[in-house]
C-alpha cells in the first residue's frame, strides 16, 4: 500500500532565485495526484524536493517539512534511503545504456547489495508485468540492451525499474511529453492501475491528461500553489481566478 | 467553463494481469525490507577524498619533479652560478662545466626543425581540412596519427642507416656546392651532425603542428568561408582570409607546440647528431642538445658534481619546456574555447 | 597586392585574374606536395622497418636471449619480457591513479582546484621524457642503490598519467547527467552510481585511453636509460635491472656490429607491430562508436 505525503511550508532555490514560495500540500496516499501549471512554474521542482533529488544540482536548496507517512524525509533519514522508498520516472526516458533489459529493472536492487538470484528473476518478471512490458520483452530479457527499444518501451522499462525497488511513492515528471499518443495511452493506463498500491503524483503540462488520470489536482504558478483539490472540482468550478484562467487557456 | 468529464473513466482494452501475486508479494514486503537500511554517508565521503587524492598526486608529482631537480642542481649551482648556461668548456676530467654548447644545439636543431616543419606541416592541414575528398581524409588523419606513434628510438634508428647516408652521399654535397657561400654548410659532410638532426626532429614534429592546426581550422565556423567565397575568392585566398586568419592564434600556438617537442626531443637527436659540445656555425658540423648530453652521460656521470651538472641541465630543460607548452596551450584555448580569434592589427 | 583587392570594390566584378588563379593553383599544390612529403618518410620508415626486419625475426629472436659480441644469433626475448614487466609495474600504479584523478576532474572537479588539477595535467604531459628519467632515478635508484625495473616503472607510470586522466574525464563527461539522475533517483549513493553506472558507461572510452597511454609509454627510451638500465639476461625481478625493448634496440643501433644492427632493426619491428596494433585498435573502437557514452 502506498503513503500519503504531507508537505509544509516548502521553499527552494537555485543558487539566489527562489523557486517555490510556501508550497503547502497533502498528497493522498493510494490515489493519483496531478500537478499542473504553465512552464517555469516550479511543477518539477517540487516534485523534485519530494524525494529529495533537488539538492543533488550545485548550489541548489530546499526549506520546509515533507513527511511520508510518519518519516520525516528531510530531517533523520539520509536522502539514499529516501529515494528508496519515493520512485521516480523522468520526463526523457533514460535507461542504463549499457545494460540489458533485465539489468535495467534489477539495477535498482543489485546496486542497494540485494543478491538473491531468483528473488531477482521474480521481482523483474513482476515489475515488467507492472509496467505492461512483459509480453513485449520477455524473450530478449538478457540479450536486448536497454537503449535499443522504441521510446515508450523505455519509458515503461524506466517505470519498470523504478517499480522494481517496491518504492510506497511513484513521482513521475512528465512522463509523456516525449511520447507518441499510443504509448502515451499505455502509460496512462498503467498509472491508473497503479494508483490501487502506489501513491502517485504527475506532473504535467497536459490538462486533459491530468483529468483522465488523477482524482486530485495541484496547480502552480510562478512557484506557489494556488489551488489544490478534487481534479474534477479543478477543472469544473475551480475557486482561483487564476485557474480559471490557466484552465480555459488564457495563458500558459 | 470548461468541463472535461474524461476524468474517472478507464480505458477496456488491453488489459494487464494484476491479480493475487502482486498483492501478495506487496504484503511481503512490508515484513521484510529488501534493501538493507544503511547510511552511505561515510562511504560517499571516503570516495570523494579518495578520487581529490588521485587528483592531488597529479599536483604532487609536478611538485617532486620540480623539488629532485633543484634539490640535484644545487651542487652545480652553488659551483658555477648563473655562468653556467654562459661558458662552453664542457671537461669532466678536471670538473668544468659550461651548458653552452647544449643550449646552443637545442635552439639550433629545433629552429632548423621548425623551419623545415611548419610549412610541411601547414601544407598537410590546409590539404586535409579544406581540399581533401571525404574518403581520403581518414587515411590521412590516420597516417600522420601513426607517424605520431612511432618511438623516438625508431625515428632514430631509421635516422642512422638511411637518412644519414642519404645526407652524406646526396643532399649535403649538392647543399656544399650550392649553398656553400652562406656559411652554414662548410666541413667534411659526414651525414651525421646538427642538419640530420634537424631533418629528423622535422619529420617528429610535423605531426603534431599538423592535428593542433587541423583541429583550430575546423574550429572556424563555417560562415567565415562562405562569407569569403560570396565575395568571388578563389580557393587559396578563402583558406588564406576566411579560415588561417581567423586561426592564427591557434596556429602559432601548434607551432609552439611542435617546439616544445623538438626541444625536449632525447633518443632520435642523440642517435644522429655526433655528440660533440661545441659550436659551430656549420650545419654539417656535429653538435650536441641538453637531453642528449643527458641521455649519454647521465648513468657515466663519475663524481657529484658531473651528476649535478647534468641535473641542471634537466632544470632547464624543464623550465623552458614548461614555459614554451603553457604559452602554447593559452594560444590554442583562445582559438578553440569559442573566443574568436582577435584579429590584432 | 592583387589579393588586397579583397576589401575593395574591384574584386567583385572583375574577372579572376592570371595572377589569383596562377597562386592558388600553386598554393593547392603546394599543400598537395606537402602531404607527399610528409607520408614519403612514413612508407621509407614502415619499409625499411619490414624489410630490414623481417630478415632477421625467427624463432630465435623471439625465444632466446643476447648472445655475446661478434656471435651469430640469440635474440630478444628478455627485452619483450622485460618491456612487459616494465609496462605491468607502470600501469599498476599508473592506470588507477590516471583514473581516480579522472573521476575526480569530472565529478568533483568542477571548480577552481579541479581546474589547477587539469592544467597541472596538461603541463605533466609536456615534460620531457628525459627529465622524467632523472625524477625516477632521484627518488627510486638513488633511494635503492641500484637500477630497477621498479624504477623504470614509476618514471613510466608518470608519464601514463596525464594521458589516461583527460582521456578519462573526456569520456565520463561524455555520459549524459539523466543517466546519473536515475541511479540517484533509484536510491543509489554517489559513490556507487559514479563507479557502477557512470564509469561501466564510459568503459570502451576508459580503456581506450589507457591503450593509448600504453602505445604511447610502450617505445619510450629515455626514461629507461638509467632506471632500469637494461640487461643481458632475463630478469623477472622487480628490483633488479631489466631489459626493454626500445633500450635494446637503442644499444644495437649505436653499436659497430653489423649483426646487432639486424637484431636493431627486428626489434624495432616488433615494438612498432605492437603499437600499430594499440593505435589502430583505437581506431576502430572509435569509428565503431565504442566510444559514445550513451545511447
Amino acid at each position: 500500500m502506498g503513503v500519503g505525503i504531507k508537505v509544509e511550508r516548502l521553499n527552494a532555490w537555485f543558487g539566489k532565485t527562489q523557486a517555490l514560495h510556501d508550497i503547502n500540500m497533502d498528497v493522498p496516499a493510494n490515489h493519483a495526484t496531478a500537478v499542473i501549471g504553465p512552464s517555469g512554474c516550479g511543477k518539477s521542482t517540487f516534485v523534485r524536493c519530494l524525494n529529495r533529488m533537488h539538492e543533488t544540482i550545485p548550489d541548489a536548496r530546499a526549506e520546509g517539512r515533507v513527511t511520508m507517512g510518519d518519516v520525516d524525509v528531510y530531517n533523520g533519514t539520509p536522502a539514499v534511503q529516501i529515494r528508496r522508498r519515493i520512485g521516480m520516472v523522468f520526463q526523457k526516458p533514460n535507461p542504463f545504456p549499457t545494460m540489458s533489459i533485465y539489468g535495467n529493472v534489477a539495477a535498482g536492487l543489485k546496486l542497494n547489495g540485494f543478491r538473491d538470484r531468483r528473488r531477482l528473476d521474480e521481482i523483474v518478471e513482476r515489475s515488467l508485468k507492472l509496467s505492461a512490458l512483459w509480453d513485449e520483452v520477455k524473450d530478449t530479457l538478457h540479450k536486448q540492451s536497454g537503449a535499443s527499444l522504441s521510446g515508450g518501451q523505455q519509458q515503461r522499462l524506466c517505470i519498470a525499474r523504478a517499480l522494481a525497488v517496491q518504492p510506497e511513492v511513484l513521482l513521475m515528471d512528465e512522463p509523456c511529453s516525449a511520447l507518441d499518443p499510443i504509448s502515451t495511452g499505455k502509460i496512462e493506463e498503467l498509472i491508473f492501475q497503479l494508483k490501487e498500491n502506489f501513491t502517485i503524483v504527475i506532473v504535467t503540462h497536459n490538462m486533459q491528461q491530468a483529468s483522465r488520470v488523477a482524482e486530485f489536482t495541484g496547480f502552480f504558478l510562478l512557484g506557489k500553489l494556488i489551488e489544490f483539490d478534487k481534479t474534477e472540482k479543478i477543472f469544473t468550478t475551480p475557486s482561483d481566478k487564476r485557474t480559471e484562467d490557466y484552465i480555459t487557456g488564457r495563458f500558459g | 467553463m470548461m468541463a472535461d468529464p474524461a476524468f474517472g473513466a478507464p480505458r477496456l482494452d488491453a488489459p494487464q494481469p494484476l491479480a493475487e501475486p502482486q498483492l501478495v508479494a506487496k504484503a511481503e514486503a512490508k515484513s521484510e525490507p529488501l534493501i538493507k537500511a544503511g547510511s552511505s554517508h561515510v562511504a560517499d565521503e571516503v570516495f570523494r577524498y579518495a578520487m581529490l587524492a588521485c587528483g592531488l598526486c597529479v599536483l604532487a608529482l609536478v611538485g617532486i619533479i620540480i623539488y629532485e631537480l633543484a634539490k640535484g642542481s644545487r651542487l652545480s649551482w652553488h659551483a658555477f652560478g648563473l655562468s653556467f648556461f654562459f661558458r662552453s668548456e664542457w671537461d669532466p676530467v678536471n670538473e668544468q662545466f659550461g651548458a653552452l654548447p647544449f643550449v646552443y644545439g637545442t635552439v639550433v636543431s629545433s629552429l632548423l626543425a621548425l623551419l623545415l616543419a611548419v610549412p610541411l606541416a601547414l601544407g598537410v592541414a590546409i590539404f586535409i581540412t579544406e581540399m581533401c575528398p571525404r574518403r581520403v581524409k581518414t587515411v590521412l588523419a590516420f597516417s600522420t596519427e601513426l607517424l605520431a606513434a612511432i618511438p623516438s628510438v625508431i625515428y632514430g634508428l631509421w635516422a642512422i642507416f638511411v637518412l644519414v647516408p642519404l645526407l652524406r652521399r646526396f643532399v649535403q654535397p649538392w647543399l656544399a656546392r650550392y649553398l656553400g657561400w652562406t656559411g652554414l654548410f662548410e666541413g667534411p659532410p659526414y651525414g651525421i651532425g646538427m642538419l640530420a638532426a634537424g631533418v629528423i626532429l622535422a619529420i617528429m614534429i610535423v605531426p603534431i603542428i599538423s592535428s593542433i592546426t587541423r583541429e583550430v581550422m575546423t574550429a572556424v565556423p563555417q560562415q567565415q568561408r562562405e562569407a569569403v567565397l560570396a565575395l568571388g575568392a578563389t580557393r587559396w585566398e578563402m583558406i588564406r582570409t576566411g579560415v588561417l586568419r581567423n586561426a592564427r592564434a591557434g596556429i602559432l600556438g601548434g607551432v609552439i607546440l611542435g617546439l616544445g617537442r623538438a626541444l625536449g626531443e632525447t633518443m632520435a637527436v642523440t642517435m644522429v647528431i655526433g655528440n660533440r659540445p661545441e659550436i659551430a656555425r656549420s650545419l654539417f658540423a656535429p653538435g650536441y642538445t641538453m637531453a642528449s648530453v643527458i641521455a649519454n652521460e647521465f648513468s657515466e656521470a663519475t663524481t657529484d658534481t658531473y651528476l649535478s651538472a647534468l641535473v641542471e641541465v634537466g632544470l632547464a630543460l624543464f623550465l623552458v619546456t614548461i614555459i614554451v607548452n603553457i604559452l602554447a596551450q593559452v594560444l590554442v584555448w583562445s582559438v578553440t574555447r569559442g573566443m574568436p580569434a582577435r584579429s590584432n592589427a | 597586392m592583387p589579393e588586397d583587392t579583397a576589401a575593395s570594390g574591384t574584386f567583385t566584378t572583375a574577372p579572376v585574374s592570371l595572377y589569383r588563379r596562377t597562386v592558388n593553383l600553386l598554393m593547392t599544390s603546394a599543400a598537395a606536395l606537402a602531404v607527399v612529403l610528409v607520408l614519403l618518410p612514413l612508407g621509407a620508415i614502415f619499409a625499411y622497418l619490414v624489410y630490414k626486419g623481417i630478415g632477421a625475426l625467427n624463432w630465435d629472436f623471439l625465444t632466446q636471449t643476447p648472445k655475446p659480441v661478434g656471435e651469430i644469433g640469440g635474440g630478444m626475448a628478455n627485452a619483450i619480457a622485460g618491456t612487459g614487466l616494465i609496462l605491468l609495474i607502470a600501469s599498476s600504479m599508473g592506470v588507477p591513479i590516471g583514473i581516480g584523478a579522472g573521476i575526480y576532474l569530472a565529478e568533483y572537479g568542477r571548480n577552481r582546484l579541479g581546474d589547477l588539477v587539469r592544467f597541472t595535467a596538461d603541463v605533466l604531459n609536456g615534460v620531457p621524457s628525459i627529465v622524467v628519467g632523472i625524477v625516477a632515478y632521484a627518488i627510486v635508484v638513488l633511494t635503492q642503490g641500484h637500477f630497477s625495473a621498479l624504477a623504470g616503472g614509476v618514471a613510466l607510470a608518470i608519464m601514463m598519467i596525464p594521458t589516461i586522466t583527460r582521456a578519462t574525464e573526456e569520456m565520463l563527461l561524455l555520459v549524459p547527467n539523466a543517466v546519473r539522475e536515475a541511479a540517484y533517483g533509484l536510491g543509489v549513493s554517489r559513490w556507487r552510481t559514479t563507479l557502477s553506472i557512470t564509469l561501466r558507461t564510459a568503459t570502451s572510452g576508459v580503456i581506450t585511453g589507457v591503450m593509448l597511454a600504453f602505445a604511447r609509454v610502450a617505445g619510450e627510451t629515455a626514461p629507461l636509460l638509467f632506471t632500469a638500465f637494461g640487461n643481458q639476461y632475463w630478469n623477472w625481478k622487480v628490483n633488479q635491472p631489466t631489459a626493454a625493448l626500445s633500450l635494446q634496440v637503442f644499444t644495437y643501433a649505436i653499436s659497430p656490429f653489423d649483426e646487432w644492427h639486424r637484431h636493431a632493426w627486428a626489434g624495432a619491428l616488433i615494438l612498432i607491430i605492437l603499437i600499430v596494433i594499440a593505435v589502430s585498435a583505437v581506431r576502430i573502437a572509435a569509428s565503431r562508436g565504442m566510444l559514445k557514452g550513451a545511447s
